[in-house]
């Protein structure tokens, strides 16, 4: 007989695949009680780190050009779908639910993705316009990416929330820092190897895990942030994070458990441009 | 051959019927505040007193809010759009009809010249009225769903740089897509707020729907704390904005805000240099540079700053500094005692930090107050001047070699509002557009302001847009 080989559940900051900083992890267990992994447990720094990573890939990320981040994400969803069989079984682990729900869920979280793809190289044609000002101008409006994007994704159905939260976020432009459900983060980690070996430039997602009290505080206070989704906070805790979110007024949101162009909307911002017409 | 004199050519203010005081605008009526305590507003050009002003409560406060409750329940969301877009219409009308007596008293109350209140605040003003009347029966079609709801209740607070066209930019909006309105004019510029409450008389506007309160900082502090309020939208500084923006936090009440800037103007060295000097000074010196979205920082590429300055000293040197009330002022009087104080300690800062200051040679009346146009030389990006907004006449001007250089410096302010663009090179301007980071930019032009065009800002200049089928989505429930 031979041993499984388990795997180590570490962070993805810029690519990469990092433990804590803080050399620290904790211990998840099922239904049952039974030992399933000790994920790391992010720290303040490691955050930083993250953010740091996003920031430095978000020039780049928001000038591909949105046929090209359409296609990166529609990777994501070859590259997921390869790998159904790992996210069933640690959803089944962490959610106890049958393998028939943990399927539906990997479905979805796959279609999710290539639903998407498709927005990346559209909203942009939705929500733009040409306005007709009174007077000699060309005058038009156009939507762009946000920056930096904290998610806190909804843990119902963890790998579907992380998935409701990153991909509007990513067909958008933007960069994301992802924190993964403290009980259900497994989903989030094999997800960022899915990231890792989908052209996905590093930084563009950062996936921590740890304890939601001791890091969404400092993902709502970040200077270096812009937006937040805030779906997989309760309502108590999120009352408090708005108000610290407001040092930089960050663009703050939670979202139903559905996919929408709103939900892409919510993290890019309107330019309006103005230029004479003359000969 | 010297230059010919300029005659005295001032507006008459006999059309300003302006009473000796004024309540409260709240159910369709005048009213006397609950403490009857008042406060004057004055004529910042000459210190005259204009009116007596009353000063709103939380008792009158929560009157309004219940009369526009009432308003909303009964009578306004049961309207149909059609019938919404009627009263709009009328009210752009009635504001054209009266549009002389608005700029007049505009002008009286708060300094800024008559030729831009009569050209620019007024006629905008009722524009905004004719644009968002067409909405009200079509928000269907603006892509916020097939049924978008309204609010309800929507409490409002705008500032005195652009009084009545900032209560535009808040009321047509908030009516048009069913809204009914608590606004809370600025503290130093009530007037215009409360002759349009007489416009809303005069259009039949059902009691309640909207209502004037006026008051000081306790007073809009007091609004929007009001439990019955569904939104808030606030035009102000970003320090304001923000106290608003963590009193709401808890009950996640939506807000938009419109806060401060301190937008770049970068002067290429291809620019047409002429145009491009009109434009700076348009960009800073329009309104005494009461403007959120100001040129306040002149970027110039290093090989033409000696060439541009002169040509702008030089055309400083002509702005016409003095009496609102005549025809060919093009600077008037700072708002406020208050303003104008905070202008003078930026100002001093500039010149404590090092920076070099050069001022038109202006007459300044005796009376009133003033401050002449002003720019400072050899400013660094660490300079408080070149980091905080003065919101008065003040010009920072520094220098970049590169594109790249000047999109990084243009970028580096925690604010993004506004920016300008000047360069003859097309790929330029759009590569520069496409890389600054601000809501609204202006190339080969600056301070154009349209109902159709969407305002707002970036970063920490606030939340949402105002204006355009985009603006729409701050009064409709759930939209993006």
């Amino acid at each position: 007989m031979s041993l499984d080989i388990k795997k180590t559940y570490k962070l993805f900051i810029a690519g990469a695949f990092p433990r804590s900083e803080s050399g620290r992890s904790y211990e998840i267990r099922d239904k049952k009680g039974n030992f399933i992994a000790n994920p790391a447990q992010a720290s303040r720094k490691d955050l930083r780190d993250a953010v740091l990573a996003a920031r430095n890939a978000h020039s780049s990320w928001s000038s591909a050009t949105a046929y090209n981040r359409g296609q990166i994400l529609y990777r994501i969803a070859e590259i997921m779908e390869g790998r159904s069989e790992q996210f069933v079984a640690e959803i089944m682990a962490m959610e106890s639910v049958s393998s028939k729900q943990a399927q539906v869920q990997v479905r979805q979280a796959i279609d999710t993705w290539v639903w998407y793809a498709g927005w990346s190289d559209k909203i942009s044609t939705i929500a733009g316009s040409t306005n007709p000002v009174a007077g000699s101008f060309f005058n038009f409006t156009v939507a762009e990416p946000l920056g930096v994007v904290g998610i806190v994704a909804e843990e119902k159905s963890s790998l579907l929330g992380v998935v409701l939260g990153l991909a509007p976020v990513l067909a958008a432009g933007n960069c994301a820092v992802l924190l993964a459900s403290q009980r259900r983060p497994l989903s989030a980690i094999t997800l960022a190897e899915c990231l890792a070996t989908s052209d996905v430039p590093a930084g563009v997602v950062n996936i921590l895990t740890g304890l939601s009290d001791e890091l969404t505080p400092h993902l709502a206070s970040h200077m270096e942030i812009d937006g937040l989704d805030l779906s997989g906070v309760d309502s108590k805790s999120a009352a408090a994070l708005r108000i610290s979110s407001v040092d930089n007024l960050k663009r703050v949101h939670s979202f139903s458990a559905e996919k929408s162009p709103e939900r892409i909307l919510s993290f890019m911002e309107y330019k309006t441009l103005w230029h004479p017409i003359g000969v | 051959m010297s230059d010919f004199e300029y005659a005295p050519a001032p507006e008459s203010k006999a059309i300003a019927n302006i009473k000796k005081d004024y309540g409260l605008y709240i159910n369709g009526k005048f009213v006397a505040s609950h403490n009857k305590k008042r406060f004057e507003t004055i004529n910042p050009a000459n210190e005259e007193v204009l009116a007596k002003i009353s000063l709103a409560d939380e008792v009158d406060i929560d009157k309004a809010v219940k009369a526009a409750r009432s308003a909303y329940v009964k009578v306004w969301s049961k309207l149909s759009g059609k019938e919404r877009a009627k009263y709009l219409f009328r009210i752009a009308r009635l504001l054209q009809e009266r549009s002389r007596e608005f700029a007049v008293v505009e002008t009286l109350d708060n300094g800024k010249p008559i030729r831009e209140t009569r050209d620019i605040d007024i006629p905008l003003s009722a524009a905004h009225f004719f644009y968002h009347a067409g909405w009200a029966d079509k928000l269907e079609f603006a892509g916020f769903g097939e049924k978008p709801k309204a609010h309800g209740v929507v409490a409002q607070i705008i500032p005195w740089n652009f009084p009545l066209l900032m209560l535009a930019w808040k009321i047509a909006p908030a009516l048009a897509t069913g809204n009914t309105v608590v606004l809370k004019p600025a503290e130093t510029t009530p007037l215009t707020a409360l002759l349009f409450a007489e416009v809303c008389q005069q259009a039949d506007l059902p009691p309640g729907v909207v209502n004037i309160i006026t008051g000081d900082g306790s007073t809009g502090a007091a609004l929007v704390k009001h439990p019955d309020i569904d939104k808030v939208a606030f035009t102000g500084s970003t320090e304001v904005g923000k106290l608003i923006a963590r009193s709401l936090a808890v009950s996640n009440t939506p807000v938009t805000l419109e806060l401060g800037g301190k937008g770049a103007n970068i002067v290429f060295e291809d620019a047409p240099i002429d145009q491009a000097v009109e434009g700076i000074i348009n960009g800073i010196f329009f309104n005494q540079g009461h403007v959120c979205c100001a040129g306040s920082r002149l970027l110039l590429q290093e090989n033409i700053h000696d060439e541009f300055l002169n040509k702008l000293q030089k055309r400083m040197s002509k702005i016409r500094l003095g009496d609102p009330l005549d025809k060919n002022t093009d600077i008037g009087a700072i708002n406020s005692a208050a303003q104008l104080a905070k202008i003078h300690e930026l100002s001093s800062s500039g010149q404590a930090e090092g920076a070099d200051i050069w001022s038109a040679p202006c007459q300044i009346p005796n009376k009133g107050f003033w401050f002449a146009p002003t720019i400072f030389k050899g400013v660094t990006q660490a300079h408080r001047i070149a980091r905080e907004e003065i919101f008065g006449p003040v010009l920072s001007v520094l220098t970049f070699r590169t594109p790249q250089e000047a999109i990084e410096k243009a970028n580096n302010t925690p604010f993004g509002l506004s920016a300008g663009i000047w360069t003859d090179k097309g790929s330029r301007i759009l590569w520069a557009g496409n890389h600054l980071k601000a809501g609204v930019i202006w190339a080969n032009t600056f301070n154009k302001f349209d109902p159709a065009s969407p305002f707002g800002g970036y970063k920490e200049s606030g939340w949402g847009r105002e204006g355009g089928r985009h603006g729409l989505g701050a009064y409709l429930k759930g939209a993006k």
